[in-house]
Formats: C-alpha cells, structure tokens, sequence
C-alpha cells in the first residue's frame, strides 16, 4: 500500500461509513453503481442553498451573480480535471447516460444516415447500447458490437476489421461496470481516427479511479456521471471536441441555450450553453466541483496504486472460497470483481450479505448482453473505492463463508 | 441471525437443490413465461388441464432459492386443484408474503405454502416468491403467444 495514503482520514471524511446497517458497521462494496459522498460535497449543497441560492446567468442581483460565478466555476475544474482545451468543450448533462443520448441525437442525427454504422462493444452498459439502437431504428443504421474473449477483453482484430468507410462512430466504455476491464481506448481511437472515424468514451467507472486526459487520449466526446465521483445524483458532463460541438444542433430547446428568440427565428447561445436548455442543476454542479477538489486532494495518482492492492488482495483472496469464480480476469482491470458461486444465486448471496453489513450489487448490472455472451443470468459483483480498506474484505470473506452455511452448499 | 433462517427454511433449501415438477409437460394444454426484469430471473409454467383442474404441472427456469423453491412448493400444492382454488391460495399467499396479514392465522390456512412467511420480513424479495404465481395465473388465462409476464406489472 502506498505510504502516503492515509485511509483513516479519509473514511473520516465520509460520514455514511461511520453508519450501522441491521447494528452492524456499513461495509459498501457497491461503488460502482453509486460512490459515497464525502463531508465538503455535502456541506457544499448545505451551503448553496442556505447563501448562494438564486438562478444563472439572468438576474444582475447580487445573489445571481455569487451563483453563477460558483456554477462556472465548477466548469473550470471540470476543464482542468479533464485536462480539455476549453471551457466550451464541458457541457453540463444530467449523467453519463443523458450525454449519450446528447450525442447521439444531436451527433447521430444530422451524420448518421441508412445504411452507415455505428460501433459498440459486447461489454457496453445498457445507456452505451439503447441510445445507438434508437438511433439506428431513427436512422436505418446498423449497430456492429466488437467481440470480447473469456477473460472479458476487446479481441482487437475483429475491432479493427469492422471499422469501415461506413463507420460513423465507435462508442466504447473506458472501463467496464461489470467486468472491471480497462479498455486499451487510447489505442482504439488512434485506429479509428485513421479511419477518420470520431470515438465517444463512456467514462463512468473510470474517471473515480484514475487520471483522464482528453487531450491525450485524444477522444473526441468522453461522458461521466458526478454521482460515481462523490458527487450529487442529477449531475454529468459531456466533454466534446469543439469543432465537433460547433456543428452540432442543440439537443434540447428552452431557456439559457438561445441569444435570441422571436416567433419567426431564433439564434442559438454559444458553446457550452447551446447544450444547457433550462435551469440546470445548480447545487449539483457545484458539489461536483467540490467533489473534484476533494479527489485532488487525495491524490490523483495515489488512487489507482490502493485500489489497485485492494483489488489484488480481494481477487485472491475470493479465489481461495471453493466454487466461486470470477467473471472478468482481463489483465488491466480496475476495482470491480463480479463473480458467481456454485450453488447460490447471486440474490441469495446478496440478501445474506445484507444482514451482515455487507452492500454488494447483485443483477445484470444493465448489460444483459454481455451476462448472455458468459451464459449466467446474474453476477455478485464487489466494487471498490478509496475508502475501502483490507478489513472490510475480510468482512466479505468471512460473509461469503456464512452464505455458504446458511445456503448449505 | 434467525430472520434468515426464516427466510431460508429448510424445506426451502431442499426444494431449491432438488425442485419438484422440474421438468418440461410435452403434453402441455396451456404454458406461460415469467420474467423478474430486476434479477433476470426466468421461469415457464406449463399445464395439462381437464376442464377446470390441474391435472399435470411442471416448471423449467432459473432464478434464487426464493424463486426456483416457490415454484416448485407451489407446483406441489396446485396439482389436482381447480383455478378457483389456485386464485383463492395465490391471495392468501400474497398476503403473507407482503405482510398484510396476520402470519398465525394465514399461516394454518395455506398449509406447507406456510414456510414462505419469512419473506414478509425481506420486502425486497417479495417478488422472487410470487414470480411463479404471477405465472401460473397467467398460465391459467391459457392464451396463446402470451408476452412474458413480467413481476413489474404487479400493482
């Protein structure tokens, strides 16, 4: 474990893990779905709604000003997190599922036309997939869906031979929400963009576990949700190269994304707020600003190597139950174990779990494609964040032994 | 630690391993899928019926111990009872299994349905025990090319 790191602190930070679930301390191993918020992102919701309260980007009163001044603000770290180009490249969306239909609709509508292609893979979340069918059924374009190996990896060969002069765009998750693997996307985009081909990169499960640089992935759309980043629910961004952006149409019409309006035409507001129809989420964009101030503040660079121990640790020690078995051994893999159990459902695993304090995903995990290509209706899956610690595996260790007895397998 | 014992009562772990009427009807008069779109667990009723009665019963599908241990008690009880009958139990069951009822008094009046009453106290698996009634009923209405009944249309 990396010396620096100091996990005592940092559970202190996040108040949840001081709780008692059924009188028993909360063990969460379901950060993947949702991570846990730490004290500041919460006193930051508190804050703004008790001082800063007040609209954006409209009123000259004082209050008005104070909020937009901390909304933009939160762009600016959002800019810098990401390392992009410009603040006009960072659009505020709802989560990463909301600026896949964005892009999408707004993209794949004025580019996508019968008879192109669209490029997924087996192992997408259900918001990387139905977006791209809807879109295809609008459209007349075929969705292709790049093959995974047994150990959960993208066979690369098949990738490259289905990009085409008919692809119009590959959509691919960074990191898998059920498997854990880490998709090589910066090597995926070089390949396509020899195509000419632009790439949206699902971040969702990779941005709280690991430095993004856009510019250096050189992606031209990335998607991520705040609320898997410590940040409120409601919340996400839509990074978006600007020349891109720039030619797309507004995704929705309203307030705030126009210059002006009158009954016979209207002229669209700049990037970003050309994407920003309404009144958005305010308090949430500012907690996620917090949120990144707080992930600063851990070390961005310290995360992957403790995640990294954690989940060394937890797969081997998982290994040594009798009949369970991991599904998702990709050699690049971050911070999620999915696994099944001889004899015991995935439900039952995690109603037992439960009663222990112990949080785990049981389910498809939205992408029920891919629990089709490995032949299981459901997996347990265990995720970890920072504040996760040794103990807490063992915990879960001790917990699977108990569904073993109780199941009696 | 004895709330899950409650849920997972012996007799629901025997039945879980080795399921009764786990078997695919060839003569079948009527059948029904039933799906847990939450679990992806997956189920098929099939029925030979003489008239009003349930003269054959089986059930193919995977899903929980909950699940796959309900449909198979439940195969047990329903065979040679009429859909009247099956109507009145699935209402009495239903009732323990979401807690509306009194657990004592229901309990003596669905005999071995009796050892599902632990699932009132886990709210979040109602639906594994009543997956396979929803599909029988649907089984019962006996129409063809049926969309699979979903736990999700439950009201």
């Amino acid at each position: 474990m990396s010396k620096s790191f100091n996990i005592e602190k940092i559970r202190r930070d996040f108040p949840i893990l001081h709780e008692k679930i059924r009188g028993k301390p909360l063990v969460y191993l379901d950060s993947a779905a949702t991570s846990q918020k730490p004290q500041v992102v919460i006193e930051a919701l508190k804050h703004y709604y008790q001082t800063e309260n007040s609209n954006i980007h409209r009123g000259v009163h004082y209050l008005s000003g104070v909020a937009t001044r901390a909304y933009e603000g939160a762009r600016a770290k959002v800019q810098h997190f990401l390392n992009a180009q410009s603040l006009r490249e960072i659009i505020f969306v709802r989560g990463t599922t909301e600026a896949i239909n964005l892009v999408a609709q707004s993209y794949g509508r004025t580019k996508v036309k019968k008879g192109d292609e669209i490029i997924i893979s087996a192992m997408e979340h259900h918001s990387n997939i139905v977006p791209w069918q809807m879109l295809c059924e609008q459209t007349g374009a075929l969705l292709k869906v790049i093959p995974i190996n047994n150990e959960g990896e993208l066979l690369m060969e098949a990738y490259e031979k289905m990009l085409s002069e008919k692809t119009r765009l590959v959509s691919i998750a960074h990191i898998s929400n059920a498997l854990g693997s880490i998709n090589p996307v910066k090597k995926m985009i070089e390949i396509a963009h020899r195509h000419g081909v632009p790439v949206l990169v699902d971040g969702a499960q990779a941005v709280p576990h690991r430095p993004v640089d856009v510019q250096e992935l050189d992606c031209d759309f990335y998607a991520f949700s705040g609320h898997k980043l410590f940040a409120p629910t409601g919340v996400g961004v839509l990074y978006g190269k600007e020349k891109f952006l720039n030619a797309m149409p507004p995704y929705q019409g309203g307030g705030d994304m126009i210059s002006a309006v009158t009954f016979e035409k209207t002229t669209y507001n700049v990037l970003p707020y050309k994407f920003e129809a309404g009144t958005p989420n305010i308090a949430g964009v500012i907690g996620l600003g917090i949120a990144i101030d707080y992930v600063h503040s851990v070390g961005l660079d310290q995360i992957a190597p403790y995640e990294n121990d954690l989940l060394h640790e937890a797969t081997q020690r998982l290994l040594e139950i009798p009949g369970v078995r991991i599904i998702g051994t990709a050699r690049e893999k971050a911070s999620v174990i999915s696994f099944i159990m001889e004899g015991a459902h995935p439900h039952d695993i995690g109603t037992i779990l439960d009663q222990e304090g112990v949080a785990i995903r049981t389910g498809h995990h939205c992408a029920m494609p891919l629990m089709d290509r490995f032949h299981i209706p459901a997996t347990a899956r265990a995720s970890l964040a920072f504040y996760n610690t040794q103990e807490e595996i063992d915990l879960l260790v001790k917990s699977l032994h108990h569904v073993k007895e109780v199941l009696g397998v | 630690m004895s709330d899950l014992h409650d849920l997972y009562q012996e007799v629901i772990l025997d039945h879980n391993k080795q399921p009764r009427n786990f078997k695919k009807l060839e003569d079948a008069t009527q059948s029904a899928e039933g799906y847990n779109p939450l679990c992806g667990d997956r189920l098929t009723i099939y029925l030979h019926m003489e008239g009003d009665v349930i003269r054959e019963i089986g059930f193919e599908g995977s899903g929980c111990a909950i699940s796959k241990a309900s449909a198979s008690v439940m195969t047990t009880c329903v065979k040679g009872q009429s859909k009247s009958r099956v109507e009145a139990l699935f209402e009495k069951f239903h009732e323990m299994v979401t807690g509306h009822s009194d657990i004592q008094k229901v309990s003596a009046e669905v005999g071995k349905l009796a050892v599902f009453s632990g699932v009132s106290e886990f709210p979040m698996r109602v639906k594994c025990a009543t997956l396979a009634w929803h599909t029988l009923r649907a089984a019962l209405q006996g129409k063809k090319d049926f969309a699979p009944v979903s736990t999700e249309d439950e009201s």
